[in-house]
């Protein structure tokens, strides 16, 4: 592409037509990028007042969150959150890595392609109805050995099964584009299969593996449906796996629909938390793909 | 001489490999035994539910019997208006990124970031913006309308994103060699590069498409409760996600109805899957024979 | 000794998979853990640096034939590779060289829809080739068209093998590093530098550095596949060096584009051919006969261009 530059312009022919056209396309693509503007622009105009008025440290020292009696702590639910979606990657990374290693490297036979097509249909199952499963049959189990059925773990549970095809299917692509000529050189030298993956395959994939987590914990802290359904939704700072809690996104999705005043601008605030741990992930992910770049060159 | 002169052992090294082969092996099965289990889960007890009456009728006694009609309407409405306003803005963000910007400029760079950062941004606030900027500074209240625009919001950076792939597979030859017949811009994009990326663009659309039915978050806070026969689009329409987690959730004895739900909802997705692959396929083989 | 039957070999994990599903799981089949202890100590019995190479059969090859699904690469091949001396095989491109190369140490593995048939007998092992790859491919070395050093140390790429195949002695590593370094000339011009990475070396070094990889293994057979096409000729020249260097103590087969080069280092040529789409033996005889009195017309015809 990059054989076409400013000076290339001329090449084609202009008509009226042609200048019409490209001021649509230009318009379309204005508001397109326009939105995100827009989205930051709408969280801070409704937060910010209140942030003004407040004080930020309100939403760190309060007592707990009684968003009705003026008390806005939202440090339990980001620990929750944190918490949550850092257990669902623990849980689900090392089977994906797992999993995708068979794949690329164990799985033959008619179901070649099958299993990771599996995974593709997974990975467009909605939320919704996982958190529906988990309700029906992960909380039931649960309840047989605590109290509290719905809790932290289930949805760490869930939410692990959720994440899980994102994960692997990146890491399935990264493992693929490990060069061929290596796996020749080791397999020559009669290397075992197992000892290819470890010295050779994996450190090789790393760098993949390392984005696909990053983006894993990316949508499992984005996540709503999941965390509200199964979480239990308490606001406090779980003291065991097994405690019931409420993340920063389920607060959002629980008490939106009703919230008015001061504590529907305290949502927002929360809204614009989930932005800013998400954006901190994000720019995270860019900077360790732009060293790898750079190492790599 | 060619006389070798190793005799270690190397009987550890086979026992590592059969234990990693075996554990590799375990986990597998393990996982994919759980990916069956949510889908399993659904058919064996949504089976029942499902019939012609379940599609057709209305939803009685807030969900627990009667259909899902009203459901599916309004579900079909939401992702019809998210798929109209999204995809004309993706389509023009790609060709403005392929066909004019040149591909390192500042201009290039920021739309190209911002649709980054969108798709980065949770859906939940997607609900947030959509509720503050929609429902009420645009006073949509909370209607279909609003719920599908903000929808479209969220796929937005998904389909702009694919459709601009799907453009950078034509190669600059088609073009140069457009220009070289002293066409306009327009005219080589007309007749030549869309007609090759046609499948390309469809394929986006079947993914954006998965992911606005999929998506529920948003909507519970923009397109409002009411599972009444939309008669507008300004009307107030329960998505079949959201449906689905009002039964599960805040309404006992609705169970059933939700497995049934779950169920339309994942053969839908599942039709779109094999619409999607079937796409795939077809456009390979073009590109194979072309 | 001669065992003129077709035997499958289909059973070590060459299975006949449909060509467009092999794409992602190409890797499938590399090597299975063997069951049995592979840890064989081989002995020639008798000593024969005086006897005259032509009269000692390393690797006889009968009949072997190299699918990829329904396309067949090459056909009925069989020969005999002598031991202690260098095997040049020539052809034009595409005629399944590198393929017939890889049936060899079964490398064809790698790609889950070849399957090969035939029998391919090691003098030391009758039954190696159809039972253990690893333990086939530690006695058969390869050195590839372009130089493929792990993206490690030079050491540890030389520590890799070794490990492998279960020595673990630092000392003992240590001094096969070293030993194989100097046999391929590298010991002097990196020993200050052997902890850094392999990837820093020039491509002659690295190609070189692969050799010392395979050699330090001590393999009895050493297969090359154009292994000079992607270097300057300098370099090429210190490979030619060391390949006749190498064939006083191991089995050298060789494929190269290069006629000069078969005519300078080679003790026997054979000569590929397409014919039909399908690659087969047209010539085979020591490098005098080959080049000097050739029998076939083809032969004559590609000597010409040469």
């Amino acid at each position: 592409m990059h054989t076409r530059s400013n000076n290339d312009k001329a090449i084609y022919r202009k008509t009226i037509t042609d200048r019409i056209f490209w001021s649509v396309i230009a318009v379309g693509a204005v508001i397109a990028s326009l939105i995100m503007v827009l989205i930051v622009i709408f969280l801070v105009v409704e937060s910010y007042d209140f942030i003004d008025r407040v004080g930020v440290l309100h939403f760190v020292t309060d007592d707990g969150w009684w968003p009705l009696d003026q008390l806005y702590n939202l440090t339990p639910m980001l620990v929750a959150s944190l918490g949550v979606s850092f257990g669902a990657l623990a849980i689900a990374s090392p089977l994906a890595i797992i999993f995708s290693v068979y794949c690329v490297f164990y799985n033959k036979g008619w179901w070649q392609g099958f299993f990771e097509r599996i995974v593709d249909v997974t990975a467009a199952i909605p939320t919704v109805i996982y958190g529906f499963w988990g309700l029906m049959v992960v909380v039931p189990i649960m309840n047989k050995f605590t109290s509290h059925g719905v809790n932290l773990f289930s949805g760490m549970l869930v939410l692990a099964m959720m994440i899980f095809p994102t994960i692997a299917m990146l890491t399935t692509s990264a493992l693929k584009s490990v060069p061929f000529n290596q796996i020749q050189g080791a397999t020559a030298l009669g290397v075992r299969r197992s000892s290819l993956i470890k010295k050779i395959a994996l450190p090789h994939a790393k760098p993949g593996i390392v984005m696909a987590m990053i983006l894993g914990i990316t949508r499992a802290i984005g996540e709503t449906m999941v965390v509200l359904m199964l979480c239990g939704n308490v606001v406090q700072f779980p003291s065991s796996l097994f405690d019931p809690t409420r993340t920063l996104t389920a607060n959002i999705a629980l008490e939106m629909p009703y919230a008015m005043g001061d504590h529907r601008s305290s949502l927002f605030v929360t809204g614009l938390m989930v932005l800013i741990v998400v954006s901190i992930l994000v720019i995270i992910s860019e900077v360790y793909a732009n060293r790898k770049r750079t190492m790599n060159h | 001489m060619s006389t070798t002169t190793f005799a270690h052992n190397t009987k550890k090294h086979n026992a590592n490999d059969w234990l990693a082969t075996t554990v590799i092996y375990i986990f597998s099965a393990l996982v994919l035994i759980a990916l069956a289990l949510p889908i399993g889960e659904i058919i064996i007890n949504g089976y029942d539910k499902l019939s012609f009456d379940f599609i057709t009728q209305l939803p009685e006694d807030s969900g627990r019997s009667g259909g899902i009609s009203s459901i599916l309407a309004s579900t079909a409405l939401i992702v019809l208006i998210a798929m109209i306003t999204a995809t004309p803005l993706a389509l023009c963000t790609a060709i403005m990124l392929t066909e004019y910007l040149p591909e390192h400029s500042l201009r290039s760079s920021i739309i190209r970031g911002s649709l980054d950062v969108l798709a980065g941004v949770p859906s939940v606030v997607f609900g947030l913006f959509g509720l503050a900027f929609f429902c009420q500074t645009l006073e949509l209240g909370y209607s279909i309308l609003a719920g599908g625009l903000t929808l479209s919001c969220m796929i937005l950076p998904t389909l702009s994103r694919s459709i601009t792939s799907a453009l950078h597979t034509v190669g600059d030859e088609y073009r140069i060699s457009g220009a070289a017949l002293c066409l306009s811009r327009l005219s080589t994009l007309w007749h030549v590069t869309l007609p090759v990326v046609l499948p390309g663009i469809a394929v986006s659309v079947l993914l954006g498409l998965t992911r606005a039915i999929a998506e529920t978050a948003l909507l519970l806070f923009t397109s409002g409760y009411s599972d009444k026969m939309p008669s507008s689009i300004t009307d107030s329409g329960r998505s079949i996600s959201v449906h689905i987690y009002e039964l599960a959730t805040n309404v006992p004895g609705g169970q059933q109805s939700a497995y049934g739900s779950a169920l339309v909802l994942l053969l839908s997705l599942l039709l779109l899957s094999v619409l999607l692959h079937l796409t795939t396929h077809k456009l390979q083989r073009r590109m194979i024979r072309g | 000794m001669v065992d003129n039957k077709q035997c499958p070999v289909s059973d070590f994990e060459i299975s006949g998979i449909e060509l467009e599903a092999s794409l992602p799981n190409q890797y499938a089949s590399i090597a299975e853990p063997c069951s049995e202890d592979c840890d064989t100590k081989f002995t020639i019995e008798e000593d024969c640096s005086s006897c005259k190479p032509e009269q000692y059969c390393c690797i006889e090859i009968n009949n072997i034939c190299i699918n990829f699904g329904k396309a067949k690469i090459i056909e009925d091949v069989s020969l005999k590779i002598y031991r202690n001396a260098v095997t040049a095989i020539i052809g034009p491109s595409g005629c399944g060289k590198s393929s017939f190369l890889c049936g060899i140490n079964k490398l064809t593995d790698l790609f889950p829809n070849c399957q090969v048939n035939g029998s391919v007998k090691f003098e030391w092992d009758h039954s190696i080739y159809t039972q253990k790859a690893s333990l086939l491919r530690r006695h058969v070395g390869m050195l590839f068209q372009k130089p493929n050093p792990f993206p490690f140390s030079i050491r540890k790429n030389l520590e890799f093998p070794l490990r492998e195949h279960g020595i673990s002695d630092p000392y003992e590593i240590s001094v096969k590093v070293e030993k194989a370094l100097s046999d391929v000339g590298l010991w002097d011009e990196v020993k200050d530098r052997v902890d850094e990475s392999a990837l820093s070396l020039s491509g002659g070094q690295q190609q070189r550095l692969c050799l010392a990889r395979a050699l330090i293994l001590e393999p009895s057979v050493l297969l090359m596949d154009e292994p000079c096409s992607a270097l300057d000729p300098m370099a090429t020249k210190k490979i030619e060096g060391l390949i006749q260097e190498l064939s006083k103590k191991m089995t050298v087969i060789l494929v190269t584009h290069n006629l000069s080069q078969a005519k300078r280092v080679a003790d026997h040529v054979a000569l590929f051919w397409k014919t039909d789409n399908i690659g087969r033996l047209i010539e085979y005889g020591s490098v005098d006969d080959f080049f000097g009195q050739p029998k076939h017309e083809l032969t004559k015809t590609y000597l010409e261009f040469g």
